[in-house]
């Protein structure tokens, strides 16, 4: 099955808004994307003012790899130590989906054609819904770097943007994925030890408990919501079905009782048309917001991870010191160590606290907006509903 | 099961293997409507022959030949339900040849010559006279029969018992309006508006008329067949006096030919008239003295003799009755004219079957219940009529006023109780109550009926009955009426899993709903049973309603569960394994039953999903519930005071969804689950009613097999001269013969109970679709408000956010 895809990105499928300063400086935005086989070709295009960029409007076309290589170089770059790196876009995943059109080629002669039809439309559905919400991921991504008042200068960042060839960066091999995964062990063992550390600074140390709680429960948040979304799709397929088998007993004859049949099928298939709106729209405005705060907070805490990592360093380093005074043998390199430390954690400190601050803004912002589409949607179709079910049965009635 | 239909049974029972039948084969005056065809079957036979003189080996031959020839004929001429059409006349011609016919055929052979002279005429014409003959005779039969006990005593009664209340006359004069504008609605008007209006003595000549001047073409008959003849025209020459008094030309023709013809050959018509008045006191004799002492009858009986009466005196003063008289027989006739035309049978049943169908659509009113009843009985009767007017329904006087008049009082009940229903029997069950401890615990529940009904002792009157006690009833039910192919609705079935649960005494929601699930099916259930008129008279029923110490159910336990399913998936897989075997007449029951089983098909399917969607409604309940109880969570930890405050307003909406959602899941479950349910289940009812059907015409065709088989060894002895095992072999015919038209005429009655239980089904059916589908409809529109109700509270929450 070639499961090739165009779609026109659309205005409102900017799916979770961080709520990003407009800077008409440096403007990122996934103009179009296109899906291939196992891989999805996002283009970017940018419009900017900066004097490093060769023009002032241009698109690149990148793969999901090359923004994580992005990510990557962000979070390794000791300089960025202090922010909060921007989560990376999740990977496209498409399997699901594509598994379901192709067992829907393999089955297409056990159904008949209206059944085919409508089971393809909507895997075609689902599928364009899935590639929606991975190119506004990813664009979000960008816009979330581009606003970003340091990482916009990033030199891989604007090699991103600008150089229209292939970046050739490459998937991690396996090697690198163990050990990716040991620093991964490795760093949340630490992370632990570091954050039962009593931090000195009040702010950070709420920060600290917040953030924790915060994430572990954003993460059971989004996890319910998935599954509350999931079983309501579910039940929006139900709809689906009981309006076609309905169908089918409507159209074996002619009766009054098949008429009434007929028009109770069409009435689910509108609502569960909309029963899967609702679904969508929660998914977009509530479980989305949810993941992307997952990950946000994720990043938030990184950051602080980093923060108490260097503030142990610090602490050690001035142990160290002490050690090395009384001992009076290298003294100096201690000093310098230490002078090291307190730099790099003062220099983390200080933009963290900038940045956990704009993290909060922009959470309270984003919430706020998804919150009220979320409810705003809920109301129209919830109308629309109602609206559909009040001359269904007003006609129903009048019939009988 | 009522009094009358006990009566009625009886009375069949009777007319079916008693006398009445013995005597019409005895007599061969259950022959007359067979004998013209079969006559002239045989001058055709013998002209071909072209033996004037044949003497008496020829004619024992032809005789011989004659038990195959009519068989060929008739396996080409009818359809296979009716098989043995023209079969037990060649017998008769055989018999006729053996044993009466002996002096004609072999003493004398002038009457074979004036057999062959007549022979000539009568063949030229034997396609055409046929059918007159069945036209002319088959009427009056009809006449005398039917709509004495029919279309009688139906409105008759009607209007006896209920002369001057204004109210059910209106429905009345509706109802009946349906039915008449098939035919003429002039007389039916004047039947309940003035019984004695001088109008319907037009139609009424209009009427005799036809039958008469068909009878006028017939004049060569009497001699070619005068043992028919005479039968055919002595009734017919009753009723043709009025039309003689009215126009005089036709039936001067008639009385000049009749007479002469007669006459004409005195030894005929000596035996003739031995066989008339034998033939024609015993049909009478049947009509009358069986029903006679049965109170319901009686007034049928002097329905029947008054409408005679005045009919012979031409004179329409018995108002409703003569004007009834004449109304139903413009039915019969004009339907005789299309049965009789031996190839129009199957569109007639086609016909018939539109009839139903058509009528059963076009009644929006409540009381298009009653009219469909009535009108469903004329395309049923008109079915049998054509089957009477068939050769092989040659007892079709005292059978068909016997079957006829079964069905007869139930369409009367029907009337009244299909409107008193409605208002005047309330059951209601409530308090489910568990009774006992541990694994003997049962739930006992309240079964209240409010009525007005004059059956019952008292108006209210509460019972307490447990589940095994519904299965009971059932069963007691299934027994009767499911032989007859009634569509008995069958209960809920047990369910040890909930039952377990509820004895354990788990006092959680699911054992709860349980609970209340079968209480709500039982309820249904008893509903159904006395929603329908036949099962309501059921003595059991009154017992189950009324009575308060009812004896305990036993071996309920075969109807349980699986058990029960498994019945029906049997009874489904026999059914489809008789259906290659059985060669189906009537284009209805199989169109019928193939619905039936796309429909128990999609049924369950449809089942299947909304007992899916029920299962993912609870699921997104409990997900809706868990996820509000993390934003709650989430609104907790949210130091942002707004937002906070939002979340947690959020985490409201999201418990009162879940609350939304399971009352939803619930009227998934109780309006549409359960209705499907329902239906899955009395589909299976209607499926064992077809098979009674096949069953019954199983049966009937074993008989005739047998018949067959008797009447070839009779024909085997009769070859080898041996007169000593000749009478036993008669004797056989006799009985299995009467065993045939007995198979039959239960195969044509357990047909027609089914196509009536069909299409009541079907009716009932779409009303309670189209009741429950709109009971649901409307709870998933309060839904929706609710929604809106609480997305709208939650709105400026959400935008409070700073």
């Amino acid at each position: 099955v070639r499961s090739c895809v165009e779609p026109q990105i659309e205005e409102d499928y900017q799916a979770v808004n961080v709520d990003l300063q407009t800077d008409a400086t440096l403007q990122v935005d996934i103009s179009d994307a296109l899906s291939e086989r196992d891989k999805v070709k996002f283009t970017v295009h940018t419009k900017s003012t900066l004097p490093n960029f060769k023009q002032n409007e241009f698109s690149v076309v990148r793969q999901h790899e090359e923004f994580i290589w992005l990510h990557d170089s962000f979070v390794e770059n000791e300089e960025y130590a202090g922010y909060i790196i921007p989560p990376a876009p999740p990977r496209p995943d498409f399997d699901a989906s594509r598994e379901k059109l192709q067992k829907l080629g393999e089955g297409e002669g056990s159904m008949t054609k209206e059944e085919f039809t409508k089971m393809k439309q909507e895997l075609e559905a689902e599928y364009l819904a899935i590639f929606k919400k991975t190119v506004a991921m990813h664009e979000v991504f960008l816009c979330r770097v581009a606003a970003h008042p340091v990482l916009r200068k990033d030199m891989n960042f604007h090699v991103f943007l600008e150089y229209n060839q292939d970046l050739s960066v490459r998937g991690k091999n396996k090697r690198e994925k163990m050990e990716d995964f040991f620093k991964n062990v490795v760093k949340s063992a630490d992370g632990v030890l570091v954050a039962g550390v009593k931090d000195v600074d009040d702010f950070f140390e709420h920060e600290k408990t917040f953030l924790l709680e915060y994430h572990n429960r954003v993460k059971d948040a989004s996890s319910k919501s998935d599954r509350m979304i999931r079983s309501h799709k579910s039940a929006a397929d139900d709809i689906n079905r009981i309006a076609s088998t309905l169908y089918t007993l409507g159209t074996q004859d002619s009766t009054d009782v098949c008429k009434f049949f007929l028009k109770v099928s069409e009435l689910f298939e509108k609502t569960r048309k909309i029963e899967a709106r609702v679904a969508a729209d929660e998914d977009l405005k509530l479980a989305d917001l949810l993941k992307y705060y997952l990950r946000e907070s994720q990043a938030a805490k990184d950051l602080l991870y980093r923060r108490g990592r260097a503030l142990v360093d610090y602490e050690n380093a001035n142990k160290a010191l002490d050690k090395a005074r009384a001992k009076n043998k290298d003294v100096l390199q201690a000093e310098t160590s230490q002078q090291v430390c307190c730099q790099k954690f003062e220099k983390i400190s200080e933009s963290a606290k900038q940045e956990l601050i704009d993290f909060k803004t922009r959470r309270v912002a984003a919430f706020r907006k998804n919150l009220v589409e979320l409810a705003e949607l809920e109301l129209k179709h919830a109308k629309g509903n109602l609206q559909l079910l009040q001359s269904c049965v007003g006609v129903l009635k009048g019939d009988t | 099961m009522t009094f009358e239909e006990y009566s009625c049974r009886k009375q069949r029972g009777t007319g079916r293997g008693g006398r009445p039948c013995r005597n019409q084969w005895d007599t061969r005056g259950g022959m007359f409507m067979k004998e013209p065809i079969g006559y002239s079957v045989r001058e055709a036979f013998l002209q071909m022959q072209e033996c004037p003189q044949a003497g008496t080996p020829r004619i024992v031959g032809c005789s011989c030949t004659l038990l195959f020839e009519p068989m060929a004929t008739s396996s080409e001429r009818s359809p296979p339900p009716f098989p043995e059409d023209l079969e037990p006349e060649p017998d008769e011609v055989g018999d006729q040849d053996s044993d009466d016919g002996e002096d004609i055929f072999l003493g004398a052979d002038n009457p074979l010559e004036i057999k062959m002279d007549h022979s000539l005429p009568a063949s030229d014409i034997a396609s055409s006279t046929k059918p007159l003959s069945e036209a002319s005779s088959a009427p009056v039969m009809d006449i005398l029969s039917e709509p004495a006990s029919e279309a009688f005593s139906a409105p008759m009664m009607n209007l006896l018992m209920e002369p001057a209340s204004e109210t059910s006359s209106a429905p009345m004069v509706d109802l009946l309006m349906e039915p008449a504008s098939e035919t003429s609605s002039a007389p039916m008007m004047n039947l309940f508006m003035e019984p004695a209006s001088e109008a319907s003595s037009g139609p009424m000549v209009d009427l005799l008329m036809d039958p008469a001047s068909d009878d006028l073409k017939e004049p060569p008959k009497p001699d070619i067949n005068p043992l028919a003849d005479i039968i055919n025209d002595a009734p017919l020459s009753e009723v043709k006096t009025p039309v003689a008094a009215m126009t005089q030309e036709p039936p001067s023709d008639l009385f000049d030919d009749e007479p002469s013809e007669l006459f004409a050959e005195p030894r005929q018509s000596n035996t003739a008239k031995q066989q008339q008045t034998s033939i024609f006191d015993e049909p009478d004799e049947d009509l009358f003295s069986e029903p006679l002492g049965e109170a319901l009858k009686k007034p049928q009986n002097d329905v029947f003799k008054e409408a005679l009466a005045p009919v012979a005196k031409a004179s329409n003063v018995c108002g409703p009755l003569s004007d009834n008289y004449n109304e139903d027989p413009t039915d019969i006739f004009t339907e005789e004219a299309i049965t009789t035309l031996p190839s129009a049978v199957s569109t007639v049943s086609v016909n018939s079957k539109t009839n139903g169908v058509h009528s059963d659509e076009e009644e929006p009113d409540i009381f298009a219940e009653a009219t469909v009843e009535l009108s469903l009985d004329s395309p049923r009767n008109d079915r049998k009529k054509k089957e009477a007017a068939k050769p092989s329904a040659s007892a079709s006087a005292p059978s068909v006023s016997a079957s006829a008049s079964k069905p007869q009082p139930k369409t009367l009940e029907e009337l009244d109780e299909e409107i008193e229903d409605k208002f005047e029997l309330n059951i209601s069950i409530t308090n489910p109550e568990k009774v006992g401890d541990g694994m003997n615990a049962y739930m006992a529940y309240k079964v209240s009926t409010q009525t007005t009904l004059p059956m019952f002792r008292s108006k209210t009157f509460t019972v307490r009955r447990r589940f095994s006690d519904f299965l009971g009833l059932y069963e007691k039910l299934s027994d009767k009426h499911t032989l007859n192919g009634y569509i008995v609705p069958p209960p809920p079935e047990k369910s040890i899993m909930g039952m377990t649960k509820v004895k354990v005494g788990k006092e959680d929601n699911s054992s709860a709903e349980f609970v209340e699930r079968r209480r709500a099916a039982l309820e249904r259930y008893l509903q159904r049973v006395v929603f329908h008129p036949s099962l309501l008279q059921d003595p059991d029923v009154r017992e189950f309603l009324e009575r308060d110490d009812m004896p305990r159910a036993h071996n309920t336990q075969a109807l349980s569960g699986a058990g029960f399913l498994k019945m029906i998936n049997r009874a489904t897989d026999s059914l489809s394994k008789m259906t290659i075997k059985m060669n189906e007449s009537d284009v209805w029951f199989e169109e019928k039953l193939q619905e039936v089983e796309a429909e128990d098909q999609q049924l369950r399917k449809l089942h299947i999903m909304v007992d899916s969607l029920v299962g993912h409604r609870k699921e997104l309940s409990v997900n809706t519930g868990g996820f509000a109880k993390s934003v709650a969570m989430l609104g907790s930890s949210e130091d942002n005071t707004a937002l906070s405050r939002a979340l947690s307003q959020l985490a409201e909406v999201e418990d009162k969804m879940e609350q939304l959602h399971q009352e939803q899941a619930a009227s998934d479950s109780f309006c549409f689950a359960e209705l499907l349910a329902d239906y899955i289940r009395l589909l299976g009812s209607v499926r064992a009613s077809f098979d009674q059907r096949m069953k019954t015409w199983q049966r009937w065709q074993d008989a005739q097999n047998m018949l067959q088989k008797k009447r070839e060894t009779e024909a085997k002895l009769l070859w080898a001269n041996k007169p000593d095992k000749l009478q036993q072999a008669k004797d056989d015919i006799t009985e299995w013969e009467a065993k045939v038209t007995q198979y039959e005429r239960d195969f044509d009655r357990v047909s027609a109970t089914v196509r009536k239980e069909v299409l009541r089904f079907e009716k009932e059916k779409a009303r309670d679709f189209k009741k429950q589908i709109i009971k649901y409809l409307e709870s998933l529109l309060q839904s929706q408000q609710q929604l809106i109700k609480y997305w709208e509270a939650f709105l400026p929450e959400a935008k409070a956010i700073a």
